[in-house]
C-alpha cells in the first residue's frame, strides 16, 4: 500500500515536523485551542450543572440542553461564527480575525468548541450529583450540615469521579472535533488532513488523522491518569472503573451503584 | 425575526445578492427550493442509511459480545478507539478504499453510529432482569425465541435511547461530509462559508436542527408505538 507507506514518509520527515505552520505548531495551537473552550466551558457549565444538580430541580433543563446541543453540527456553528460580521463591543469575535496564538478565526472557533463541551459537562455533572444516594445526604442533613457544607463535603467528593468522566469525555471530543475548524480555513491539525486530502496527497492527510487520533488516546491516558490521582475515595473495582471510561449517558447507572456500594 | 423577513420582503428580489446579503431571505428560500430539497434528501438518505448499517452491524456484534464475555471489553475498547478518530480524519482515511462517494460518508458515519449502538444494544440487554429470563426459559423458551419475544422487547426503551443519540449525531457529523462533496445540507454549509452567502449559510443550517429534531420525534414516536406499556411509567 502506497498510501501507508506515504503516511509514515511524511511521519518520519523532520521537516514536516519542525517550523511556522508545520505539524508541532499546528499540534500546540490545537492543544491550545482545546484545553482553552474546555476550561472555557468548564467556566460556564460546571457551577450550573452542579449547582442545579444540588437543587435537585432543572432537570429538563440539564439534560435537554445536551440533547439540543447534539442536533446542532459544530461545523454549522463554526460557519455561522465565521460568516458573520464581528461585533463592536468584542472585536476578534466573531469572524476570521486572528486571535493570538490561536490563529485565523481563533476565538470564533474556540467558542464553537467551548458550546459544543457543554452538553456532556452540563449533562455528566448534573447527573452526578442528583445520583448521591439519598441516605447519605439525608444522613448529612442529621449531623447538622448546611446546604453549602453538605455541598463541599459530601455531594462533591461523591460525585467527583462521574464529573471527572464527563470532562474527559469532553476533553477528547474536543480534540478531535477542533479539526473541523480546517473546513473554514481556522487553526490546528486539521488543516494538514484537508490540505493532503484536496492535493490527493492521501498520506499527508492520514498522517494529519494519525497524529491526531493518537493525542487523543495520549490525552484520555492522562486524563484517566489525572482522574485517579484527584479520586478522593480509591476504590477497589477496577472494571468498574475501565467501564467507565470515556462514557456519555450509560456509564451512570454503574458509576451510581459504586456509589452506593 | 418578523421584522427581519419583512425587510428582506420589502427589499426586492435581491435580498440575496452580493450587495445586501441578507440573513434570512425568503427570496432565496423559493428561488433555490430545488438546491435545498435536493440537498435534505441527500441528507436525510446518508443519515438513515449509515444509521441502519450501524444498526445492521451492531447487533451482531452485540450479541456476539454478550455470549463471550471476553470479547466484550474488545468491543467496547474498540469503539471507544474509534470515536477518538474525528470525522474530519475518517473520511479522508476512507477515500482511498471507497473514492469520492456517498459510500465513504454512509461507511464512516456508519462507524459512528455503531459505536453508540453497540453499548446501547448491550445495556438494554443487560438490564433484562434475570427472573423475567429464567421465566421464560421454564416456560421452554428456546434461545432464538427468548431473544426476539422477551429480551429485545424489554430492552427495546435503552435501544432507542441509543438509536435516538446515534440518529441525532449522524444528522450534525453528515455536515462534515461536505469534504467530499457528500454533506448533504452540508455543501451548503461549506458553499455558504467559501462564497460569503449568508442566507444559503443559515437556511441550511436551520434545516439540519430541524431535521435532527424531526428524526428524534420520528423515533420516539416509533418507540411509544412499540413500546405501549412505558407509556404510564416514563414520561
Amino acid at each position: 500500500m502506497t498510501v501507508f507507506h506515504d503516511t509514515w514518509d511524511y511521519l518520519t520527515t523532520g521537516a514536516n515536523w519542525r517550523g511556522d505552520g508545520k505539524m508541532l505548531d499546528l499540534l500546540l495551537q490545537q492543544l491550545l485551542l482545546s484545553v482553552t473552550a474546555l476550561a472555557l466551558a468548564l467556566l460556564v457549565g460546571l457551577p450550573i450543572a452542579l449547582w442545579l444538580g444540588h437543587l435537585g430541580r432543572g432537570g429538563f433543563l440539564a439534560i435537554n440542553v445536551s440533547n439540543i446541543g447534539r442536533a446542532v453540527p459544530t461545523f454549522a456553528l463554526l460557519a455561522l461564527f465565521v460568516t458573520a460580521d464581528p461585533w463592536p463591543w468584542l472585536p476578534y469575535f466573531p469572524g476570521t480575525a486572528e486571535f493570538g496564538p490561536y490563529g485565523r478565526a481563533g476565538l470564533a472557533t474556540m467558542m464553537a468548541l467551548a458550546l459544543f463541551a457543554l452538553p456532556p459537562i452540563i449533562t455528566n455533572s448534573y447527573v452526578a450529583v442528583r445520583e448521591v444516594p439519598a441516605d447519605v445526604k439525608q444522613a448529612a442533613d442529621g449531623m447538622g450540615m448546611t446546604g453549602w457544607q453538605k455541598f463541599v463535603r459530601v455531594e462533591l467528593p461523591l460525585s467527583l469521579p462521574l464529573v471527572m468522566s464527563g470532562i474527559r469525555l469532553a476533553l477528547v471530543q474536543v480534540w478531535a472535533t477542533a479539526t473541523i475548524a480546517a473546513l473554514v480555513a481556522g487553526p490546528g491539525l486539521g488543516r494538514v488532513i484537508t490540505d493532503g486530502f484536496f492535493r490527493t496527497n492521501y498520506g499527508k492527510g492520514i498522517a494529519g488523522a494519525v497524529v491526531v487520533a493518537l493525542v487523543a488516546l495520549l490525552l484520555e491516558i492522562v486524563a484517566a491518569l489525572v482522574q485517579r490521582a484527584l479520586d478522593p475515595l480509591p476504590r477497589e473495582s477496577s472494571r468498574k472503573r475501565r467501564r467507565g471510561m470515556s462514557e456519555g449517558g450509560p456509564s451512570v447507572s454503574d458509576d451510581a451503584e459504586a456509589l452506593g456500594d | 425575526m418578523t421584522l427581519l423577513v419583512e425587510a428582506a420582503a420589502a427589499a426586492g428580489p435581491s435580498c440575496y445578492s452580493r450587495l445586501t446579503n441578507e440573513w434570512i431571505c425568503g427570496q432565496y428560500l423559493t428561488d433555490r427550493r430545488d438546491e435545498l430539497v435536493h440537498a435534505t434528501v441527500q441528507h436525510v438518505e446518508i443519515t438513515v442509511a449509515s444509521v441502519l448499517l450501524g444498526i445492521a452491524i451492531a447487533f451482531p456484534l452485540a450479541l456476539l459480545a454478550r455470549r463471550l464475555p471476553r470479547l466484550e471489553s474488545t468491543v467496547l475498547g474498540l469503539s471507544t478507539g474509534i470515536y477518538t478518530i474525528p470525522s474530519l480524519a475518517l473520511f479522508p482515511l476512507l477515500v482511498p478504499f471507497t473514492g469520492l462517494s456517498a459510500e465513504t460518508v454512509v461507511i464512516g458515519l456508519a462507524l459512528y453510529a455503531l459505536t453508540i449502538l453497540v453499548r446501547a444494544i448491550l445495556e438494554g440487554l443487560r438490564a433484562v432482569p434475570d427472573d423475567v429470563r429464567e421465566s421464560a426459559v421454564g416456560l421452554g423458551y428456546g434461545a432464538g425465541r427468548l431473544l426476539l419475544k422477551v429480551e429485545l422487547p424489554l430492552a427495546l426503551p435503552v435501544i432507542m435511547a441509543g438509536l435516538r443519540v446515534a440518529t441525532v449525531s449522524t444528522v450534525a457529523l453528515t455536515t462534515v461530509g461536505s469534504l467530499v462533496a457528500y454533506g448533504g445540507l452540508g455543501n451548503l454549509i461549506k458553499d455558504g462559508v467559501q462564497t460569503n452567502f449568508r442566507a444559503e449559510l443559515l437556511a441550511a443550517c436551520v434545516l439540519c436542527v430541524v431535521l435532527a429534531v424531526v428524526l428524534d420525534i420520528l423515533i420516539v414516536l416509533t418507540q411509544r408505538f412499540l413500546t405501549p406499556w412505558t407509556r404510564g411509567a416514563q414520561v
